[in-house]
């Protein structure tokens, strides 16, 4: 642990994602006390107006300051995506470990649902849980979650065909330690580098999948201020009042960008093989 | 080679019938009845009834399942519920254009990505590497609809270059449809691209490693000589499994950029379909881009024996 905290402070990539994603997390977690404005707050003396002034960023064709709403929007942002990659995390590494180390007809099942899933476009698959779930905050973090547990109970299940034949875990089972103790004590913490790695790059994509669905009218409900459902509703206005629908879309590449960052830094410092390689 | 082929070619049934019953039941699980939703104003129990049997709908699911995958094997994928014309001639009208978007952003994935990934590799740790690291990362992070939304902004609404949206198809004019097209293919292509130079640049630094290399080096050949006849070559399976893998982000980011840019394509059919409750129609479009996604990887894996003949399967 001592030697990973000495790597990663020293890999400038992990550094600056951690930073970035500090920036949001703190801007989620202190709304209250930074945003300046109420982001519900309709100010209708206030219509479109441009940044400058009391509104830093403009406010929106309701007169809601836009501000406010993007740091609100990443509470929403952060949400989903902390949600959903749990969900996708739990479902995946359980899946993984169940076909990686059973194998036979569990591997062949589990497989075969994996590839099935694989063949849908994340998006689509998403718009269709969408569609059956209907538009909600909850249902976007379950729709999200289900898309992204294919990923990862493909990477636990070849991770623990790896280790599963290692010696120590021969070893583990000739001594009749139980399946469940050998997965928990043995499997688990050497397969957990390339989960952490994945971890943080679905983080990512979740935040665009959440806005993508969103902005197509068919994630969180239209009146929460979600990045998505700001762009969603930037658009109609881009002809006269760019600011409704530039803001938003920085604020969502930035905390992507953090992600990503942070995902490529982990990679190095958990793999050190790929050092400057895969960034 | 053919018995490859022919082993592959079986192996894809199964995952092509399990994407189907995914397809059927998922879209049957969407709340909301058909009848309902159609009829309006109108709806009484007895023309609720009488569309229902018109449809099929008052069978049981299963029997509706088998006999929609009988019809989708003999080319039938039934008539859409909102303009009766049949799925098929939708669809078939609607395919060309997101073939278009999709293989113009492919293009230009390949076209930009791939040779700025070698470059990179090249000048590894140097001023060129840096930028195409820094542009990869962008590029992986912004989101194509919001890209798509600025090139709008800055492209149509302010230089009044492209047009903001709608299709011109190629029958009336190639230049009026390549400038439709244009912005939404660079939408959807930057982040394909960024991906695309992403693997060719770590499989090129794999490769430029290579004994063969510094042989190649030692020999006296030079560095464009290296990398064209020796590096290319061997990078080609991770680049075309990147390529094949990208086409499914490509396809499922067409449903946003199509949107986007009022472009009629398999993806806005698919949201319009999934607004009006207009089953038939959701089940030919997902299915049809499903299977497309599987076949273009199937078209990669024997592409791999192709590349490298040293390949047996």
């Amino acid at each position: 642990m001592k030697e990973f905290m000495h790597r990663f402070l020293h890999n400038k990539l992990a550094v600056a994602g951690s930073l970035i994603l500090l920036l949001f997390l703190l801007s989620a977690v202190l709304a209250p006390v930074i945003a300046p404005f109420d982001p519900y707050y309709m100010d209708s003396t206030a219509v479109l107006m441009p940044p400058g002034g009391k509104h830093l960023l403009g406010t929106d064709n309701m007169g809601r300051d836009i501000l406010s709403r993007i740091i609100y929007g990443s509470r929403i942002s952060l949400q989903v995506s902390l949600v959903s990659v749990s969900i996708a995390t739990a479902a995946g590494v359980f899946l993984g470990v169940l076909a990686g180390y059973f194998g036979k007809l569990t591997d062949g099942i589990i497989s075969r649902v994996i590839e099935i899933m694989f063949a849908f476009p994340e998006v689509l698959l998403a718009l269709l849980i969408m569609a059956i779930l209907g538009p909600s905050l909850n249902n976007i973090m379950i729709a999200i979650g289900i898309v992204y547990t294919p990923i990862f109970a493909r990477i636990t299940r070849g991770a623990v065909l790896t280790v599963k034949e290692s010696l120590h875990v021969e070893a583990a089972r000739s001594i009749g330690v139980s399946d469940f103790s050998i997965i928990v004590r043995h499997i688990l913490p050497n397969v957990l580098a390339p989960i952490l790695v994945q971890i943080t790059l679905s983080l990512a994509f979740a935040i665009l999948s959440e806005a993508a669905l969103s902005f197509l009218g068919i994630g969180v409900e239209p009146d929460i201020p979600s990045w998505g459902i700001m762009l969603n509703n930037g658009k109609s206005w881009i002809e006269i009042a760019w600011w409704v629908g530039v803001f938003p879309g920085i604020a969502i590449a930035l905390a992507v960008l953090g992600f990503n960052i942070l995902g490529d830094g982990l990679r190095d410092v958990l793999d050190p093989r790929l050092r400057n390689v895969e960034n | 080679m053919l018995r490859y082929i022919l082993k592959r070619l079986v192996s894809i049934i199964p995952v092509l019938l399990g994407i189907s019953v995914v397809v059927f039941f998922a879209v049957r699980l969407i709340p909301g009845d058909y009848a309902t939703v159609t009829l309006g104003t109108q709806y009484t129990e007895e023309a609720a009834a009488a569309l229902r049997q018109r449809y099929g709908l008052d069978q049981s699911i299963i029997t509706q399942y088998f006999i929609w995958l009988k019809g989708i094997l003999t080319g039938d994928f039934g008539f859409s519920y909102i303009s009766n014309q049949p799925v098929a001639l939708l669809l078939f009208s609607r395919v060309p254009v997101t073939l278009e978007l999709t293989l113009f952003s492919l293009l230009m994935a390949v076209l930009v990505g791939i040779p700025m990934g070698y470059w990179a590799a090249c000048k590894r740790n140097r001023m060129p590497d840096s930028a195409v690291t820094v542009l990869g990362l962008l590029g992986i992070s912004i989101p194509g609809f919001w890209l798509g939304t600025m090139l709008v902004l800055l492209f149509s609404l302010t230089l009044k270059w492209f047009p903001s949206g709608g299709f011109v198809p190629l029958s009336e004019g190639i230049l009026a449809n390549l400038r439709c097209m244009f912005l939404p293919a660079l939408a959807l292509g930057v982040a394909v691209s960024a991906v695309v130079m992403r693997s060719s640049r770590s499989a090129m630094i794999e490769v430029v490693d290579q004994e063969y290399m510094k042989m190649g080096k030692a020999k006296g050949l030079s560095q464009t000589r290296l990398i064209l006849k020796h590096g290319v070559k061997n990078t080609m399976i991770q680049v075309l499994t990147i390529l094949g893998l990208q086409t499914g982000s490509l396809l499922g980011g067409s449903v946003v950029i199509e949107q986007i840019f009022s472009l009629p394509g398999v993806g806005s059919l698919a949201l319009q379909a999934i607004n009006n409750r207009d089953y038939l129609v959701l089940q030919g479009t997902v299915l049809f881009i499903a299977v497309m996604f599987v076949l273009i990887n199937l078209i990669v894996d024997l592409l791999y024996c192709v590349v490298n003949p040293q390949i047996r399967y």
